[in-house]
């Protein structure tokens, strides 16, 4: 019992004194970032209870309030503080909800996206030889097509294979392992660089005459060492993810509209532009590039404080 | 050099390769052509005739082998919509994409240069400071919204009521921060005919109308990764000993500036050009939606929509092959414009 308080104490020591405490306490952008990332963070996650009404609730809404205009606009209501959709949903709420499934849908793809990449890393790094040349060569023509251009290419043949219905009910799964598998060559890359660097150290070396089986050796002395530049492109990824997905949703090839992330809110608030409605659309957009805008920052400013030596020109 | 060209044509192999396998797999996997042709009351008999004569008790490898017999005759079979052969639809619709490209990357190469160069000369002016800023938002605002904003602006208009109305002032005030818009932001309006399938939008100022808002969003977005380049290549630049020296000698500032140190930035941009090949066709797809563009990209989304997979396939492969070809265009590119790269190693 001691000994766990004793260790949470020094935990909270260490924190702290670090490094990264102080970075943060000198730089005014990154702990505004910090803190508009935590709020949304924590809007997207309490959406069920603080969002003013559920959109996808019909009993919550009323067709006699659509289109009504955001609150700084004559003709508002104050209990629909962003105004509302052609069917009369709130937009706030409509945004909570869909920033949570895009956020969902951006945190999943990273999630599997890195656990891909870097075991392929892992592998090819240290394997060399012929697994490393595939791997590799995979990566390159991958990374040619873009990253966008092969998760368009990915959804567009699943729709087309499994017919749109089939694509409706598992978007979300879909959604995440198309964005997943079309990124993991930015994982394998910056992992298999840094294995490159780490396999030739003593340690390493060590580890073998010890007689240790590659995968401990993989997974328990090489991995800790290259953690750091995954966390780093972990933040620009999820961003990355976050875009993608909306692309995807705003071509069609992503959440239905029964279901909307902020892509798709997008695309449907997109029809009324015309008819002045400009807020169904562009708030939402407003809020995605906010979003993307602050993991994006936060990213840089994460790059240039774990690899001090690393400067952007 | 040949080494080179083998290493490319194996990767370019590989890459088809693949797409055709993809392709042969969607092909395949839609319903079941015997039924689909007999309909429910055929017998067994003519549904077993019938599979025969289609090829469709082969087994898959030599199924493929057909396949790719006929897409390397260019014949992707005939386009369940269209009821024309695929390629040929494609061709239909490629000029469009291709003038929109080309005149958003004239805009993005007319504005990139001068802002990055600006940039990096006069790094403590405001006006750099704010183009800086605005390339980092730039990054991170996808190019539907772009597209849709400046619909809004130019194409709607903005109707400001932001001062009240009733005093002189504030009337007038309106009145100045409002924008009439008027612009055409749907579709083509009518191409001029040049030749073959080629309808041109350059030949016309009406057609230049069209054009330009979807061609400026397609730029605007991809500015904030030039510029952001071209600066940081050129502040590099500026401190090569060789700029010193041009400098030392007296030269016109504006000739150093833009004849010995934006000769070598450009470099890093030709291989940013290739590269981000990919994205451009991704983002062309967005743009071509906003602004219901009737390009290649476009007639490939309404294809997936209607299941049309002729066309489906026809489309990955020609997107395909032209990555393959500028990916290959622009490291020969690259080499000419910097003999000490060798192409034998993995310089690419």
């Amino acid at each position: 019992m001691s000994l766990e308080i004793r260790s949470s104490a020094t935990v909270w020591r260490r924190f702290r004194d670090s490094h990264f405490l102080y970075r943060l306490r000198r730089n005014r952008r990154a702990q505004v970032c910090l803190a508009l990332f935590v709020l949304i963070m924590a809007s997207v996650l309490l959406t069920p209870w603080i969002a003013p009404s559920d959109p996808y609730d019909l009993a919550q809404i009323s067709l006699l309030d659509s289109e009504l205009p955001p609150f700084w606009i004559a003709g508002s209501e104050p209990a629909h503080l962003l105004g509302t959709d052609a069917q009369g949903r709130d937009l706030l709420s409509s945004i909570l909800y869909g920033a949570r499934v895009s956020v969902a849908i951006g945190f999943g793809a990273v999630l599997l996206q890195s656990v891909l990449g870097t075991a392929l890393g892992l592998l090819a790094g240290y394997r060399g030889g012929i697994v490393d040349a595939l791997l590799m060569r995979l990566a390159d023509i991958q990374l040619s097509f873009s990253t966008l251009m092969m998760a368009i290419i990915i959804g567009a043949v699943v729709k087309a294979a499994f017919g749109g219905a089939f694509y409706g009910d598992y978007s979300v799964v879909i959604l995440i392992l198309i964005i997943g598998l079309s990124e993991w060559p930015q994982y394998a890359r910056t992992v298999r660089a840094s294995v490159l660097a780490e396999k030739r150290k003593d340690y390493v070396d060590a580890a073998r005459v010890l007689g240790f089986p590659s995968c401990r050796i993989m997974w328990r002395h090489i991995l800790p060492n290259t953690l750091s530049p995954i966390f780093v492109l972990s933040t620009v990824q999820v961003a990355n993810a976050i875009m993608a997905e909306a692309a995807l949703s705003f071509l069609g090839l992503g959440m239905p509209e029964t279901e909307p992330s902020l892509g798709s809110l997008i695309k449907s608030g997109f029809d009324y532009l015309q008819s002045g409605s400009w807020w169904i659309t562009l708030l939402p957009g407003l809020f995605l590039v906010t979003l993307v805008l602050i993991i994006n920052l936060l990213g840089d400013w994460l790059r240039d404080t774990m690899n001090p030596r690393l400067h952007k020109g | 050099m040949i080494m080179f060209l083998m290493r490319r044509l194996c990767q370019a192999v590989l890459v088809m390769f693949i797409i055709s396998v993809i392709g042969f797999a969607i092909q395949g996997g839609l319903g079941d052509p015997v039924q689909q042709r007999l309909g429910p009351a055929a017998t067994e008999a003519e549904a077993t005739t019938l599979r025969h004569s289609l090829g469709l008790d082969d087994p898959l490898w030599v199924q493929y082998l057909a396949f790719a017999n006929d897409a390397l005759h260019l014949d992707f079979g005939h386009s369940y919509f269209f009821h024309e052969p695929a390629l040929g639809v494609i061709a239909r619709y490629l000029p469009a994409t291709l003038e929109l490209v080309a005149a958003s990357a004239v805009l993005t190469l007319l504005l990139s240069v001068p802002m990055g160069v600006f940039c990096a000369i006069r790094p403590r002016n405001w006006l750099s400071q704010t183009l800086m800023g605005l390339s980092v938002i730039g990054i991170s605002v996808p190019v539907f919204l772009t597209a849709m904003v400046l619909i809004q602006i130019f194409s709607i208009g903005i109707q400001v009521t932001l001062f009240p109305a009733d005093s002189g002032w504030g009337h007038w005030l309106n009145q100045l921060f409002s924008i009439e818009g008027g612009m055409p932001a749907y579709g083509r309006g009518n191409p001029i005919h040049v030749v073959g399938v080629w309808y041109t939008n350059f030949a016309s100022l009406q057609g230049l109308l069209y054009l330009l808002l979807p061609a400026l969003s397609l730029a605007l977005v991809m500015l904030p990764l030039f510029v952001r380049l071209i600066h940081a290549e050129m502040l590099e630049v500026l401190e090569t000993d060789y700029v010193k020296y041009a400098r030392a000698r007296g030269l016109r500032p504006s000739r150093i500036y833009f004849l010995h140190a934006l000769k070598s930035t450009l470099l890093p941009v030709v291989t940013l050009g290739g590269v981000q090949i990919g994205t451009l066709v991704a983002y062309t797809l967005l743009t071509e939606t906003v602004f219901q563009w009737p390009g290649a990209g476009l007639m490939f989304l309404d294809a997936i929509e209607r299941a049309d997979m002729p066309l489906v396939v026809a489309y990955l492969v020609v997107v395909g092959l032209l990555f393959v070809v500028i990916n290959t265009l622009v490291d020969l590119l690259y080499r000419m414009l910097n003999p000490r790269v060798t192409l034998s190693g993995r310089a690419a």
